[in-house]
């Protein structure tokens, strides 16, 4: 009896084992398509690089100007999870992403998949990303090409058991991993379209400005509605048109929030916001009018964030 | 005799600078409306929405300077204020040194705005352009958003 029941045991451990193994099975990019993607404009993707906002974690924190092309990694991002180190990909054959051909930084990108079939951390935007063209991608990469080559390795992640098994990041995709668009827009014209293409895709705004759950998912039925900062003790604004967001903002202010960094009252956009907008004041102004737009034809929700987090302190 | 002087006049000092400060959270925030509101007197002529105005142009830089002249580190961000309905970050006091040399640069670049009193928009947006760095530049690491 006890050994039929080990037996049991052993079977229906291999099982699951087998089963988390197949369902957390990394996927790539189909090949074939990724070949079929054109030689990518580095001049189209130096845009594609302002409004993904890679500098912002891959550049020295701090760096202004030409040292934002700087990419050797460095920024600390925490979470309930632990800490994630912004790694170099910079050109760098050893320390960098200067070795990969197109097809790594594309499953990179796309699925969150490094060349060695490890998955990534979503603290890495795939999961926004996915939703690029990847022509866009590939003029990226294009870009990417022509920048310098930065020596210097970032610290490992830190991050406690069991979220230090990447394995286990296959799970995370099962449930969050969405590659199609976030909403659903009515008789949205061409702008709002370009608009939710730039802020659901390499704009990755959801990524910060989107409640998680318990699991690091987000919660798309509070879809930038604001959050809790991960660096504690703040908030990071609600800005959908509903109660504490920026109804009162017109599209034309979003726009210029974007370029110049000044809210309506000519406060200034701060924490790492003031980095996006060094991002996007590269971003051509008709970008920056299709978030606006985007950003007034979305569904309104009151703060994704406690009332507390504004008192506390 | 001398000492007791020294030590009266001091505390004179101390208590003065504490009277004219009992709410150094409340004096700091007005201080950044007010800049806010002279920031926004010259950003249409600096978008080109207005048309160039030296006078307008001269008051606002003016009007900053002098904000920026009334930045005093330790008496408005003294210990201890970064508690109560602040959205200072408590990063202004885990690293006062960085903290006082951004908002040393913020009165250098102020200074040099007047100092250059710009007759044109080219000039005045060059100027315009490198002293608003300075907003993003602190708020990004010492103030955080409370909603």
């Amino acid at each position: 009896m006890i050994k039929k029941l080990a037996i049991a045991a052993l079977v229906l451990g291999a099982i699951g084992g087998l089963l988390f193994w197949l369902l957390t099975e990394p996927e790539r990019l189909d090949p074939a398509l990724v070949a079929k993607a054109s030689e990518g404009d580095p001049a189209r993707g130096e845009l594609v690089f302002w409004q993904g906002g890679c500098a912002s974690c891959h550049g020295a924190p701090g760096a202004k100007d030409a040292e934002r092309l700087k990419l050797a990694g460095g920024l600390v991002l925490k979470s309930p999870f632990g800490n994630f180190h912004a790694p170099n990909i910079s050109m760098d054959l050893d320390d960098g992403i200067g070795a990969w051909g197109f097809i790594d930084f594309a499953n990179a990108m796309q699925r969150g998949v490094s060349p060695m079939g490890e998955h990534y951390y979503p603290a890495f935007p795939y999961a926004s990303y996915v939703r690029m063209e990847l022509a866009d991608v590939a003029d990226l990469w294009a870009f990417m090409k022509t920048l310098p080559e930065v020596t210097g390795k970032a610290p490992a992640h830190e991050l406690p058991f069991p979220f230090n098994i990447r394995r286990t990041l296959g799970g995370w995709k099962l449930l969050f991993f969405a590659k199609g668009p976030v909403l659903e827009i009515a008789n949205a014209s061409d702008e709002i379209k370009r608009g939710q293409y730039l802020v659901e895709g390499p704009g990755h705004c959801g990524e910060c400005h989107t409640p998680r759950n318990l699991l690091g998912g987000p919660k798309q039925g509070q879809w930038l509605a604001g959050a809790v900062s991960p660096e504690g003790g703040g908030i990071i604004p609600n800005i959908t048109g509903g109660e504490g967001g920026i109804e009162a903002w017109t599209a034309g202010q979003i726009a210029s929030a974007l370029k110049d960094g000044f809210t309506p009252d000519f406060d200034s956009l701060g924490g790492s916001m003031a980095s996006v907008v060094l991002n996007w004041s590269h971003v051509p102004d008709a970008d920056r009018a299709a978030v606006a737009a985007y950003l007034k034809a979305i569904p309104a929700h009151p703060n994704g964030y406690p009332p507390q987090a504004i008192k506390a302190k | 005799m001398k000492r007791i002087l020294a030590g009266l006049a001091l505390a004179a000092i101390t208590f003065t600078s504490v009277a004219a400060n009992a709410d150094p959270i409340a004096d700091r925030i007005a201080l950044m409306k007010a800049n806010g509101k002279a920031v926004g007197t010259m950003v249409p002529i600096a978008k080109g929405e207005a048309p160039f105005d030296a006078a307008i142009v001269a008051a606002g830089l003016a009007a900053i300077n002098e904000d920026a002249m009334k930045m005093d580190v330790a008496v408005l961000f003294p210990a201890g204020s970064d508690k109560g309905e602040t959205t200072a970050s408590p990063k202004i006091w885990e690293d006062m040194a960085g903290f006082q040399a951004a908002v040393d640069k913020f009165k250098a670049d102020a200074a040099a705005a007047v100092a250059a009193n710009p007759q044109d928009l080219a000039a005045f947006q060059a100027q315009f352009g490198a002293l608003t760095k300075n907003c993003g530049a602190c708020h990004e690491t010492y103030r955080i958003k409370k909603g």
